[in-house]
């Protein structure tokens, strides 16, 4: 922690408290605050250069590439299929949806189609991913705000069975590694949707409990509602993605408004916010995971026979023909994208990620000003974000 | 949506000199692209994003991509006078192409939930002409991607508001995602502390490197 005083441009001088104002001399002291990138709230290893005026921020900067290790380069030297396991690392807690993202990019590049069987189990897989994501992200959000142990441990809990699954179906518990280009890795084991059928059954005596255990709470509700607003122009003009833009009102959903996979047979809802504070963001998760059941508890009755891979896909001496795709998926955080350019070669000549956890913190700091930094804690853990992610 | 034709007409159009091309794409899914003149590349996007019918206000994915210089080969036969006598020669002529670096936006419409286009834009080439107009002032989304190509390639943004590396370190030379990028070999060069302590360690190993055996 350093403190110096350092400088502030003149339009945020106005927003400042009174005491910023005063013309006595005896001149403004601000203090900058390193948050990060070991500090507990920040997620993984984040840093955000935070300049206060006693405690509300007056400026505040993201650090980012702690954990860079440059993904694409490393993908641009490997074979297509030898960066699927590399994309499980990305957003370490939803390695399923971005294996999909991956995969329907590449379906894209090389022309490949999906068998009935393996479109059900990848919708399967990635919205159980969705529930977990979202559950894990509620309990971190709660633990941001002091409510420590309980909320998450009940979050856990619930995951815990999920990872069961997603261990039984891929022999991995986080890194599934779980598509290939042109359908899904393994068939399910047997009793295994039998299993997730009961999994998914149990879940929404879970989420009322929670439900009723957080959203009512008094002060859970003081801390989060009018904290972090981010207003719907801004949002849609940044690239806000995900739960993040829906909570501001916006009705984009990548699952409704470009239909990928085969979710245009499913009915469900996109539930929207209205004021787009932080309460909003983590209602609409908890919304979320309720249509989530309802499309897992359609795709579990409805899972056809047959094969799970494209026969025309190839394992080895995979080359498409040169050609570029962009190809891009409703992962639980947001918009996940993969472009990818082929020179006809084996391995992409271009691999690029649109990490929807970078993206979204474009506007933190347009969220946090004027807010103080126990309110920062919350305003970020409302965005999730996954540092494998943001620094790739 | 209008077909890219029709965008790329109607472009024409309402932004002079804007140099608009279409690239083709070869994959399946035809995704195919517009390239546009670097000068003119902010007129364009805000007519991309403010015009009725396009609305392309989201800007999903900023990237960047290295074309290298590239050397084609071509043998020819060249008819000589060697010695006084015509003869048939076959020489290679160099064909050097240069470079560029390329900015790449996929774009798309919220509002009217449709798209995508993709833009690019080329800069002059890959040494000393590696300037594009910032698209941030027009999407802010693009702002962090931006840095990231800033950072990986090394394209400079003009008018982006805040352009300094996002993932490497100040004071990092390199631009890592070039193709022409060669990885250092000089990690690690300094003594770890650890070697320290195996260096003092010596002074107690025996001279012959206990050889002759026997624990004192």
């Amino acid at each position: 922690m350093s403190v110096h005083s350092p400088t502030v441009p003149a339009d945020t001088r106005a927003r400042l408290s009174p005491r910023a104002h005063d013309d006595s001399g005896l001149g403004n002291e601000f203090l900058e605050v390193s948050m990060g990138p070991q500090h507990p709230s920040t997620h993984g290893v984040f840093r955000m250069d935070v300049v206060l005026d006693g405690e509300r921020i007056v400026k505040l900067k993201p650090v980012f590439g702690y954990l860079h290790r440059n993904h694409e380069k490393i993908a641009e030297a490997t074979t297509y299929l030898g960066s699927m396991p590399y994309t499980d690392r990305l957003d370490y807690f939803c390695s399923i949806t971005n294996n999909w993202a991956y995969a329907l990019a590449v379906e894209k590049l090389a022309g490949l189609n999906v068998p009935e069987r393996a479109e059900y189990i990848r919708i399967i897989t990635a919205e159980l991913t969705r529930l977990l994501n979202h559950t894990c992200l509620l309990g971190f959000l709660a633990q941001d705000m002091g409510a420590l142990g309980t909320p998450l441990m009940y979050a856990f809990r619930e995951r815990e069975k999920i990872l069961d699954l997603f261990e039984a179906l891929t022999g991995a518990r986080m890194m599934c590694n779980y598509m290939r280009f042109g359908g899904c890795r393994v068939d399910l084991p047997p009793g295994w949707i039998e299993q997730a059928a009961r999994v998914v059954d149990g879940y929404p005596r879970f989420l009322e409990e929670f439900e009723r255990l957080l959203t009512g709470n008094e002060i859970l509700m003081a801390r989060t509602q009018g904290v972090g607003i981010l207003p719907a122009a801004l949002a849609v003009n940044a690239s806000i993605t995900g739960p993040m833009l829906r909570a501001s009102g916006v009705d984009y959903d990548l699952r409704k408004t470009d239909p990928y996979g085969i979710y245009g047979r499913f009915p469900f809802r996109v539930p929207l916010g209205a004021q787009g504070d932080v309460y909003d963001r983590l209602m609409i998760r908890l919304l979320e995971m309720g249509e989530s059941i309802k499309i897992l508890k359609q795709a579990i009755q409805e899972l056809p026979g047959g094969p799970i891979v494209d026969p025309k896909a190839k394992l080895r001496a995979f080359k498409p023909k040169a050609g570029e795709a962009y190809g891009r998926i409703e992962a639980p955080k947001g918009e996940l994208g993969f472009y990818l350019i082929s020179d006809g070669s084996a391995n992409p000549y271009r691999y690029r990620v649109r990490p929807p956890s970078l993206i979204n913190l474009t506007i933190l700091e347009d969220m946090c000003l004027g807010h103080t930094i126990a309110d920062v804690v919350v305003i970020l853990g409302s965005v999730d974000i996954v540092l494998g992610e943001v620094d790739r | 949506m209008e077909s890219l034709e029709e965008i790329k007409a109607r472009v024409e159009a309402s932004v002079t000199g804007a140099a608009v091309e279409i690239v083709p794409n070869d994959a399946p899914c035809q995704q195919r692209s517009l390239r546009v003149g670097r000068e003119k590349a902010r007129e364009v996007a805000e007519f991309l994003r403010d015009d009725p019918r396009l609305r392309l206000d989201y800007a999903s994915n900023a990237t960047g991509v290295d074309w290298p210089d590239t050397v084609t080969k071509q043998k020819v036969k060249v008819k000589k006078q060697i010695n006084g006598v015509e003869q048939e020669v076959e020489e290679t002529l160099e064909e050097r192409k240069p470079g560029c670096l390329e900015a790449v936006y996929h774009l798309y419409s919220m509002a009217l939930k449709q798209g995508p286009v993709i833009l690019r834009v080329r800069t002059a080439d890959r040494m000393q002409g590696v300037h594009l107009p910032s698209l941030t002032p027009v999407w802010r989304g693009a702002e962090f991607q931006e840095r990231e190509i800033y950072d990986l390639y090394g394209i400079v943004f003009d008018g982006h508001p805040d352009l300094r590396r996002l993932l490497m370190w100040e004071g990092y030379r390199h631009h890592p995602m070039r193709k022409d990028f060669v990885e250092p070999d000089d990690y690690e060069y300094e003594p770890t502390p650890h070697d320290e302590v195996l260096e003092k360690a010596k002074a107690h190993y025996p001279a012959d490197g206990g050889t002759q055996g026997g624990t004192a």
